[in-house]
């Protein structure tokens, strides 16, 4: 089953590797992670996608509890959840109807046109994984430059948060 | 009071009360060794070897509950600790560990001695600290001892960098007395429901089995577990690590459990019905295969880090919390309730217990010509009258050791459990000694292991630290040798030792007073001689049937019920089974 962790850690040098660390040597997935800092500069806060047994992800839960950097842990998916990830996509956008094109289908999914050159569009696009990868299948292969995906964050819905 | 990041080093440790410091010095550390040479209230012992330092002060941890420390230097120093420091980690026993390291600006440019310790530390250690800042150095080390002493204890390794113990470099310096981390609470109570729960459980079953492990030892939870195992009445077994926090002469005390174990403690493991796990997490050496272990059993674990409960055996009645409390909580409970022990169906069930104890699953041979490891430890036992401090190395000596020296105190038994660390023994021996100098410690270790960190017999003789070892010397490495006996139609690969040292002179180079003996009828007279020389580390070198195996022996698969017993203990299955004495 697929989880996602999220963390309020110590904004300290170690934090990251020591989570990574963890994931590594004990053989545990990681779909995707990703950090910044919160409104209080000495917490960050990660979300971890990840994927396991309810077994493991109980031992994962429980091994990132113990991390001393860890402040405080919430599995988001045992609960009414909105995850979101971002992506930005480079595509060639030379001649009328190739533009055309790229304005139309990002049209579709909602997506934003942030730059523009006489070759190029640089897409910005926020959804679920799935709509993402939707996007990019729609895209033709042969037109994509570059994908940049920020991994999923996620929030509970309602007044439940993971705050100190 | 205006301290150099040095000073502040030393008269924090003063301060948290350390009064052994193992280490060894090197540039990174110069500043602090400086600061180290103008007092007297720390002492340092300078070990030839630092994984020495860190088995020394791993020993002097065990022994004592309180936390060992260490002083090394950056780069091949902090490296050479890391196996002392995994050793450590593996076991939960409390060390804190200071790395030098190059200056602040050098780091990250491959300095000259230069290592990323906390990087290369952290997968074995509990927390791991690198001090960047002068101002915060005296509160990291409090964190320091704070984790390593707390919870689960284990080690915590601080790297400080060199320009932060400048001696020109003053600042205003005040121990802090307490300290307060909002990602680090541990437990300690247990939930009050799930130990009713727990007591209720264990009083209606008919077949009950308690296991403990280190976790009472290092939570100092012996006194509530002998209460609280003599109020029941039920059998009890420990882990290698548990050893001595319940008596091994109890009659309740069916044995040690696991691949080594008694026969007794693993088939009451796998027939019992209700199992009380505390302190212990269900090591691959104590279960067998997870598929087919204890499998009538409705189990309850007590144990302080939540992440041990149902990792490898799910528990019936989880609860979380330190032994010392939970135990005390359980026997308030049992002296509260109405229901009672079954006590008929407790009556067959020590019936059962004794015949498998009839079979006599440690028997060995006492008529050979040959001395036989058993034999040794069974005369250490007798002379040191029980009483000693008994570190060891690992392999066959120390199953030996664990099976045939029962400890009625916890702290007594002093092993790498976890890990399997050879080399842990002489320097383990070294650090209880300095601990306890009035008391016999005696180091059991084999002629590979002691090899392994031999070079700290010098130390031995410079701090005065006169240790016993017991050297079980079979010329092979007997623990492998035998699983390649077993498993590998006795083809041995690379376990003979063939150009072993002449260890009685060896000792006597290092100024050591060495005794050799390969005949059974001396082997009295030798420990005797041994431990009268009270000032003296003496190097016993025992010569050993070459081919004498561990018994019983659960192998890879198996369930507590499916050992290797010994030949012997087949013959008499055998004969009990002719006199109908065994169905």
């Amino acid at each position: 089953m697929r989880h996602i962790v999220s963390l309020l850690v110590e904004n300290e040098s170690g934090a990251l590797s020591r989570i990574s660390g963890l994931f590594s040597a004990r053989g545990y997935n990681i779909e995707s992670l990703t950090v910044a800092t919160t409104e209080d500069p000495t917490l960050s806060r990660m979300t971890i996608i990840t994927t396991g047994s309810d077994r493991i992800i109980e031992q994962i839960t429980k091994q990132l509890n113990k991390l001393v950097d860890v402040v405080k842990l919430q599995d988001v998916t045992e609960g009414n959840f909105i995850e979101r990830e971002i992506m930005f996509v480079k595509v060639k956008a030379e001649g009328e109807s190739q533009r055309a094109e790229v304005h139309r289908l990002s049209e579709i999914f909602r997506a934003r046109i942030i730059d523009v050159t006489d070759t190029t569009f640089c897409i910005e696009l926020t959804g679920s994984g799935d709509k993402l990868e939707a996007y990019i299948r729609a895209m033709h292969e042969n037109n994509i430059i570059e994908v940049v995906r920020s991994g999923s964050m996620a929030i509970l819905r309602g007044e439940k948060a993971l705050t100190l | 009071m205006e301290l150099s990041g040095s000073e502040i080093i030393i008269q924090f440790l003063k301060d948290e009360g350390v009064k052994h410091l193992f280490g060894y010095p090197g540039g990174a550390v110069l500043h602090i060794y400086d600061a180290l040479q103008k007092q007297d209230d720390v002492m340092h012992i300078l070990v030839r070897h630092e994984q020495g330092a860190t088995h020394a002060a791993d020993g002097y941890a065990r022994a004592t509950g309180k936390p060992g420390v260490c002083l090394v230097t950056s780069g091949p120093g902090a490296t050479n600790a890391v196996t002392g420091i995994a050793t450590a980690y593996m076991d939960s026993i409390p060390l804190v560990v200071l790395t030098g390291q190059v200056p602040s600006h050098a780091i990250g440019s491959d300095a000259f001695q230069e290592v990323d310790a906390v990087g290369v530390t952290r997968p074995c250690v509990k927390h791991n600290f690198l001090v960047k800042d002068l101002t915060k150095l005296a509160e990291t080390l409090k964190k320091a001892f704070y984790v390593a002493t707390t919870g689960r204890p284990g080690p915590v390794v601080v790297d400080i960098p060199k320009d932060i113990t400048a001696p020109h470099i003053k600042i205003p310096y005040v121990y802090p007395k307490k300290i307060e981390m909002r990602s680090y609470n541990p437990t300690s109570k247990g939930h009050p429901r799930q130990i009713k729960r727990a007591v209720d459980l264990l009083l209606s079953a008919k077949r009950p089995i308690i296991y403990s492990g280190g976790g009472i030892i290092m939570g100092e939870a012996s006194a509530e577990l002998r209460q609280f195992v003599r109020k029941l009445g039920y059998p009890i077994t420990q882990t290698l690590m548990g050893l001595g926090a319940f008596p091994g002469t109890d009659p309740q005390f069916i044995g040690m459990l696991g691949m080594h174990g008694t026969y007794e403690a693993n088939m009451a493991m796998h027939e019992c019905d209700v199992l009380l796990c505390i302190g212990a997490r269900f090591d691959d050496r104590i279960t067998g295969v997870i598929s087919k272990f204890c499998p009538y059993a409705q189990v309850i674990h007590v144990d302080v880090d939540p992440a041990s409960i149902s990792k490898t055996i799910i528990a019936d009645v989880p609860i979380v919390g330190g032994a010392k409390q939970v135990l005390t909580e359980m026997i308030k409970v049992l002296d509260k309730t109405e229901k009672e022990v079954d006590s008929n169906a407790l009556e067959a069930w020590w019936k059962t217990i004794a015949a498998w104890q009839s079979q006599d699953s440690f028997a060995y041979d006492k008529n050979s010509d040959l001395i036989q490891p058993q034999a040794a430890v069974e005369e250490l036992y007798r002379v040191t009258n029980g009483d000693a401090y008994i570190t060891s190395d690992v392999g066959q000596h120390q199953m030996f050791a664990a099976q045939f020296y029962p400890f009625d105190e916890p702290r007594r038994w002093i092993n790498s459990g976890g890990l399997g660390t050879m080399g842990f023994g002489l320097p383990a021996a070294m650090g209880v000694k300095l601990a306890f100098p009035d008391k016999d410690v005696a180091c059991i270790t084999g002629e590979g292991s002691i090899q392994m960190c031999i070079q700290e017999l010098s130390t031995c003789l410079q701090y005065d630290t006169p240790v016993k070892i017991i050297n079980l010397n079979n010329r092979y490495l007997g623990m492998v040798r035998q699983w390649q006996e077993f498993f590998y139609e006795k083809r041995y690969s690379h376990v003979y030792m063939d150009s072993l040292p002449d260890f009685v002179k060896l000792a006597e180079a290092y100024g050591h007073v060495g005794i050799q003996v390969d005949k059974p009828g001396d082997l009295h007279d030798a420990m005797k001689e041994a431990f009268k020389l009270k000032d003296r580390t003496v190097f016993l070198d025992i010569i050993t049937d070459r081919e004498a195996n561990v018994y019983p022996m659960i192998s890879a698969g198996k369930a507590h019920n499916e050992m290797d017993i010994s030949p012997l203990q087949q013959q008499k299955q055998a004969s009990l089974k002719a006199e109908g004495e065994l169905v």
